[in-house]
């Protein structure tokens, strides 16, 4: 086959998978993080300024979701650049995670700044195990669609 | 710990705080700290170690973050705020303009202000001097001259009699009338009197704290049976108090008497505090409690008691005979009387007067029968002290609360309330001697569980108890139950656990905890010590239900680690003996508070920092409010909590931001004002919050002066947005408390809000739109607030709509508090103006605490799943509350992570740590314990109804902000409909016909129906969507007591008044007319009824009332002669309006905020809002209480 669009779109799709494979463990990390917050064993012997450790962690956290808009834009770039390239049936895969997507950032709570959690609300528990649900849901669809793309 | 005296003593919270807070608390500052050892020295305490199982170790333990230690400050910002403190006073452009740039009339060009606009009049106010030559307003600005209406300065001018003025009350140390006998409490200063001195304090029951309750289970080591007569069914419980008070001085005889030991009784009525505690330590256990405690009583009610209770008293005594010097344990019955009896005196209005007759035989058999048992468990394991101490004496008190709170169970042989899987629990639970009283106990008494007693809803029609509801007491072996947490404070609400989630859900009741941690407290056990005890591993608090493997080593009662001792603890302060480490008081008591070392603190302890931020625009002038909140605060100037540091600040917004230059040195304050409002800025940073010690004066000037500087004001926009920047700014240094007073939608800068509100919407049945905020600025900025450790109160005073959803995120999230005054006007409206006046001085002098987390643990096993109230949820278990203060509540929803299989008690633990209005950082710790249970029936028979409501309406709340609000009222009819399914399918042993619901639960569907018609639920009927709103803020934070009021309103018949089953605090008699239910086949036109809905007191005079009532207690000649609007009673001399005053003031005195009374008449205008009360009456658009009754039925038999 020669290199057509197509192949190149693959290749594109497989390099920003790898990507997104990437921000969703991290999304994974920081809800684990979140929830075992107070379970995390900082030593007790080695006070040595914990609250620096916890502040790092912290920051670490909030940057995991900010990286929610960027993981929508690749993926709907990619997903436009199956739509040139009339890969129906890859871009057909990729509908339903499409679609919500843009069903979850149009139901994100009201805010003035781009992003879909909300500080208040996070620690509730069910919302926090949604978003773990999501986290590895969403995990297992990019692993499974890296391999698509690579043997596709 | 140098010496006991330091180490420990036994002020409150608020000891050191002079003027700081609830009246309550000054019982506490006349103890002189180490006073309690003295007395305690004599004796000690027997031991009481949780009898415990031997559980397994679990094998991982868990290294626990550090607890509150994590900064305050940086964590939690939101991501607007990255301006570091310094930047902030910097004007674009401009660096930190000199000051005098804002108070020379030479204004030429001042970077930031418009100074010398055309507007000038309006926008920019020139420092306040007369002298300015050039302003237009000036005479305006003059105000603050001498000349203008002198303020008042009596600080108690405006408070009725009834009231005790709060300086002599708690003034430290300043020496009041000793005609006066709650002031005399200030005083006292032998141990012995104090002891009573403590008690008769709180007989006054203060003003605001909701007085002595939280006594109630709690009691640690009550000694005597004095709870016994409380026993006698005919009297409310709060008998007790009578029965001690007339008699002062026989009362101090008491004490005095050489049974310093057993002078406990006195205290046992209501000190649930160290006092108390170290009273009881101090009494020779097995010592009978002198019976003359009994017969001191003149008052009307007692003499029918004392008998009863003498007799019962001795026939418990018996078994005991002479101590059993094997079993140190327990100061006989009385603590187990106390545990179950729960409260005295103010605590009656929690409590139920137990139904005479029948009932009374019943106590005396299972009296009996439990004895016998009992004694059985004594004679045939006498070495098996420490269990044997939880088995008996207790059971027959339980049936004085069956009435209402069936279950009393701390006080009955396990296997008798708990037919299924009994046996096993209780063999676990108690050991062998336990067995035997139990068994004992069983031949005897044969009955179903009174909790369980199935009740067919549609065929009972009287199910209110005749008083308040009683929260049923959890199934836990006496030692345990006598020292639980009180449930004022901490309510489960299911008082049995289940085993499993699976069985939780099977049962379908919310499982949650509701607490008041900050709640006044009369008595609180304070603690110094340079090591604070805590699990290794979780960091949980040494606590009552930890268990001591040894000397030397305790095992974590949360997660099960085994502990260290460390060698301070060894030492016991209290009796200054060695050894003891179960004797400390951190080991005795439920609610504790630590002085936290250094450790505990992130930075030095901020000072009490207060800015008040004041609508001036045209709509704000317009209500008057200004004058009220100024006045008020000059009479409380003295009053607020703090020290020397204390600082304050104003800050007046229209379309412009005003700030008030207060600056020690000024003749008067000037005003500095900044008109860019898009990028507020702090003019002088350093002027503008000022110590109020060294700046009164100017204070007081200003605040003598505010009111009357923008009478003549045309600004009408409103920037609220830009005022609140300012005053993060301001405070972020410090943090602080920042109470806004807002009147109407803010209109310009950032947080501008538009009207969204239909008015022609307000009763639609459909879905109420708009509960959710407009914009998310407020809440970005509260959770900004919140990371500097800043909250935010807001008062907002308003006719219109405000958008109260948006405004109130302020609040929500830096854990402030909302308060709203719809239609508020200074003319039209004098009820609200009182009320406003009576709220802030309540507000300006309570307790407050400063940059404080609250963590709730839990038994392993149990987790976290949402909180519920107003804070920043930090981390899974921890909340920030940059303020805490005495009046909210938190509720949270629990689940079950991991089987409890083999735990026979589960633990919860709310730790507080705050820094105190003194600069002291504090702790306080209240640990709740309950047994685990495994079948359904046991669930059901610890389910505490008004507990589970509280938990759904929080519930409800959430789930029509995320979701609407029809969905929130069919959750809150499915609760009611799956509960009583369950019921049937699972806890029914036999199946009836009807709607059946254990007696525990009976009031649920009423509870339902009450918030289905709550301003927050209700369709269909015309409501404000600022009304909703805030009824649904209220139902988050408020505390549980004031809630179920809310809920649930008490309805009473006060024309034919009379003293039967009244009850005495102080000097008063206290008349304890029946509550009825809230229908209007109820009322009748020749009676007059007193509605209490928390916050609001109607006294509703029927047509054809009692011409007697109308000219004896309202001061009226005729029925037609009542005015339109009456707020007060007058003061008659005359038996009626002796009676009717009595319980009113009662009534208020048991909640802190104090309700407006309104005096209506048939047709009067404000009867619509009495009528929405009658929650079981049909409404145009709502079910009646039967209609409903029956839907559920057809629901649950589907």
């Amino acid at each position: 086959m020669a290199f057509t669009f197509a192949a190149f779109c693959y290749m594109l799709a497989l390099l920003l998978t790898a990507a997104l494979i990437f921000f969703a463990i991290w999304h994974i990390i920081a809800f684990d993080e979140l929830k075992t917050d107070y379970k995390n064993p900082i030593d007790q012997c080695n006070t040595l300024n914990p609250t620096v450790e916890k502040v790092k962690k912290i920051k670490r956290v909030r940057l995991a979701l900010k990286l929610v808009l960027p993981e929508y834009l690749i993926h709907v770039f990619f997903c436009i650049m199956f739509l040139c390239a009339t890969e129906w049936l890859s871009l057909g895969l990729n509908m339903p995670l499409l679609a919500y997507h843009v069903w979850r950032y149009m139901s994100r709570p009201v805010m003035s700044g781009p992003g879909l959690y909300d500080p208040t609300t996070i620690m509730n528990a069910d919302i926090l195990a949604f978003c773990q649900k999501e986290g590895w849901c969403k995990l297992a669809f990019y692993l499974l669609s890296f391999f698509y793309y690579l043997y596709g | 710990m140098s010496s006991p005296a330091a180490g420990l003593s036994s002020q409150n919270g608020a000891g050191r705080q002079a003027c700081s807070n609830g009246p309550i608390q000054n019982l506490i500052m006349m103890q002189a700290p180490g006073r309690g050892y003295n007395t305690a020295a004599q004796t000690m305490h027997p031991q009481h170690m949780p009898a415990k199982a031997p559980l397994e170790q679990p094998a991982g333990q868990y290294h626990y973050g550090c607890y509150q230690s994590s900064p305050p400050v940086s964590v939690y910002q939101g991501p607007g705020q990255s301006a570091p403190p310094v930047s902030v006073y910097q004007g674009p452009g401009q660096s930190a303009p000199p000051v005098s740039m804002y108070q020379g009339p030479g204004h030429s060009a001042p970077p930031v202000s418009m100074y010398q606009g055309p507007r000038q009049t309006n926008m920019t106010r020139p420092p306040m001097r007369p002298l300015q030559p050039h302003q237009a307003g000036s005479a305006r600005i003059a105000a603050p001259a001498p000349s203008s209406t002198p303020p008042p300065v009596c600080s108690n001018s405006f408070y009725p009699g009834s009231q005790i003025p709060p300086h002599s009350q708690w003034a430290y140390g300043t020496p009041p009338p000793m005609s006066q006998p709650s002031v005399a409490t200030n005083h006292v200063t032998s141990a012995p009197s104090q002891l009573s001195a403590a008690r008769y304090g709180i007989q006054n029951s203060p003003p605001q704290g909701p007085p002595a309750p939280l006594n109630t289970s709690v009691q640690p080591g009550q000694p005597s049976g004095y709870g016994m007569q409380n026993s006698p069914p005919q009297r409310p419980p709060a008998s007790l108090n009578s029965s001690v008070q007339p008699g002062q001085p026989s009362g101090y005889g008491i004490q005095n008497s050489p049974l310093q030991g057993p002078s406990a009784p006195l205290n046992s009525s209501v000190q649930p505090g160290q006092p108390s505690g170290y009273g009881i330590q101090n009494s020779p256990p097995q010592r009978p409690p002198a019976p003359l405690n009994i017969s001191v009583q003149p008052g009307p009610a007692p003499p029918p008691v004392s008998p009863l209770s003498s007799q019962s008293y001795q026939s418990g005594r018996q078994p005991f005979g002479p101590p059993p010097p094997v079993r140190p344990e327990a100061p006989p019955t009385g603590q187990l009387n106390n545990a179950a009896t729960p409260p005295p005196p103010a605590a009656a209005a929690k409590q139920e007067v137990p139904v005479p007759g029948a009932e009374r035989t019943q106590i005396h058999n299972s009296f009996d029968a439990l004895e016998s048992g009992g004694r059985n468990a004594a004679q045939h394991h006498p070495q098996m002290g420490r269990a044997v101490g939880l088995s008996y004496p207790s059971l027959p008190l339980g049936y004085q609360n069956m009435a209402v709170s069936p279950c009393a169970p701390g006080m009955q042989p396990l296997s008798q309330r708990y037919p299924a899987g009994a046996q096993s629990f209780q063999q676990a639970a108690l050991g062998p001697a336990q067995l035997g009283s139990a068994l004992g106990g069983m031949n005897l008494q044969q009955s179903q569980p009174e909790a369980l007693r199935a009740i067919n809803l549609l065929q009972e029609r009287n199910l209110l108890p005749r008083g308040p509801v009683t929260p049923p007491v959890p199934c836990l072996p006496q030692d345990l139950q006598r020292l639980n947490c009180s449930p004022e404070v901490f309510r489960c609400t299911l008082t049995n656990i289940p085993q499993t989630q699976s069985l939780l859900n099977k049962a379908k009741l919310p499982l949650g905890l509701l607490l008041h941690p900050f709640k006044d407290m009369s008595q609180l056990p304070v603690v110094t010590s340079s090591t604070i005890v805590r699990c290794r591993s979780c960091r949980t608090y040494i606590n009552p239900f930890v268990t001591f493997l040894d000397q030397r080593r305790w095992k974590c009662n949360l997660c099960y680690r085994v502990n260290e001792v460390p060698e301070e603890f060894m030492y016991n302060p209290v009796s200054r003996s060695y050894g003891e480490p179960h004797k400390r008081p951190e080991v005795q008591n439920p609610t504790i508070e630590f002085i936290a070392p250094s450790e505990y603190m992130l930075r030095p302890p901020q000072p009490a920092v207060y800015l008040f931020v004041l609508d001036v625009s045209h709509n704000a002038v317009e209500t008057g409010y200004l004058d009220t909140v100024c006045r008020s605060l000059l009479d409380s100037l003295s009053l607020l909590p703090g020290d020397t540091r204390t600082k304050i600040g104003f800050i007046t917004f229209d379309s412009t931001v005003h700030f008030y230059n207060l600056q020690e040195g000024l003749s008067q304050p000037q005003m500095l004002v900044v008109s860019d409002i898009e990028d507020i800025f702090i003019p002088t940073p350093d002027s503008l919050l000022v110590n109020l010690n060294e700046c009164k004066e100017l204070v007081q000037d200003l605040l003598k002066g505010l009111p009357q500087m923008f009478t003549r004001t045309l600004e009408t926009q409103c920037a609220l947005g830009p005022a609140l920047q300012a005053a993060f700014r301001l405070l972020s240094p410090t943090g602080g408390r920042v109470s806004v007073f807002q009147t109407q939608l803010p209109s310009v800068g950032v947080g501008a809000l538009k009207s969204r509100e239909d008015p022609n919407q307000r009763a639609s049945a459909k879905d109420i739109p708009h509960l959710t905020p407009a914009t998310d600025f407020y809440k970005k900025l509260a959770l900004d607030c919140s990371g500097q450790q800043i909250a935010v109160d807001l008062f907002l005073l308003s006719g219109q709509y405000c958008d109260l959803a948006s405004l109130a995120c302020i609040s929500k999230y830096s854990a402030g508090g909302v308060h709203y005054y719809p239609s508020y006007h200074h003319l039209h409206n004098p009820a609200q103006v009182e009320q406003l006046q009576r709220d802030l001085k309540r507000y300006f002098s309570r307790k407050i605490g400063f940059e404080s987390v609250m963590r709730v643990r839990c038994t392993k096993g149990l987790s976290i799943h949402t909180f519920h109230g107003n804070f920043f949820v930090r981390s899974t278990d921890l909340l920030s509350l940059p303020n805490i203060n005495p009046d909210s509540g938190f509720a949270v929803q629990m689940s079950i992570e991991e089987n409890l299989v083999d735990m026979q008690v589960v633990s919860f633990q709310a730790a507080l740590l705050y820094t105190s209005s003194k600069g002291e950082r504090r702790i306080r710790v209240h640990t709740l314990c309950l047994p685990v249970v495994n079948s359904m029936a046991d669930i059901f028979a610890g389910a505490d109804v008004q507990a589970i409501t509280g938990l759904l309406a929080s519930m409800a709340v959430d789930r029509s902000v995320t979701a609407s609000l029809s969905d929130a009222r069919d959750a809150l009819v499915n609760a009611a409909i799956d509960s009583l399914r369950a019921y049937r399918s699972g806890g029914l042993s036999v199946q009836q016909p009807g709607l059946v619901t254990p007696a525990c639960l009976r009031l649920l569907p009423l509870y339902v129906v009450a918030l289905l018609k709550q301003k927050a639920f209700r369709t269909g009927t015309s409501t404000r969507l600022d009304e909703r709103v805030f009824a649904m803020c209220q139902l988050k934070y408020q505390p549980l007591a004031y809630l179920m009021l809310m809920i649930h309103p008490a309805l009473y018949r006060v024309d034919n008044l009379t003293d039967e089953g009244a009850i005495s605090i102080a000097d008063r008699t206290v008349p304890q007319p029946a509550t009825l239910q809230l229908s209007v086949e109820k009322l009748s036109r020749d009676g007059s009824f007193l509605m209490d809905s928390g916050s609001v007191l109607y006294l509703w005079v029927g047509r054809n009332c009692a011409p007697n009532f109308i000219t004896q207690v309202l001061g009226v000649p005729s029925y037609t002669a009542i005015p339109q609007t009456m707020t007060q009673l007058p003061e008659l001399d005359t038996a009626e309006s002796t009676r009717t005053r009595a319980f009113i003031s009662w009534l208020r005195e048991q909640r802190p905020f104090y309700p407006i009374l309104h005096v209506i008449r048939e047709e009067s205008p404000l009867k619509a809002s009495f009528m929405q009360h009658m929650v079981e009456d049909r409404t145009e658009s709502a079910l009646s209480y039967y209609e409903f009754l029956l839907h559920l039925q057809q629901q649950v038999n589907k």
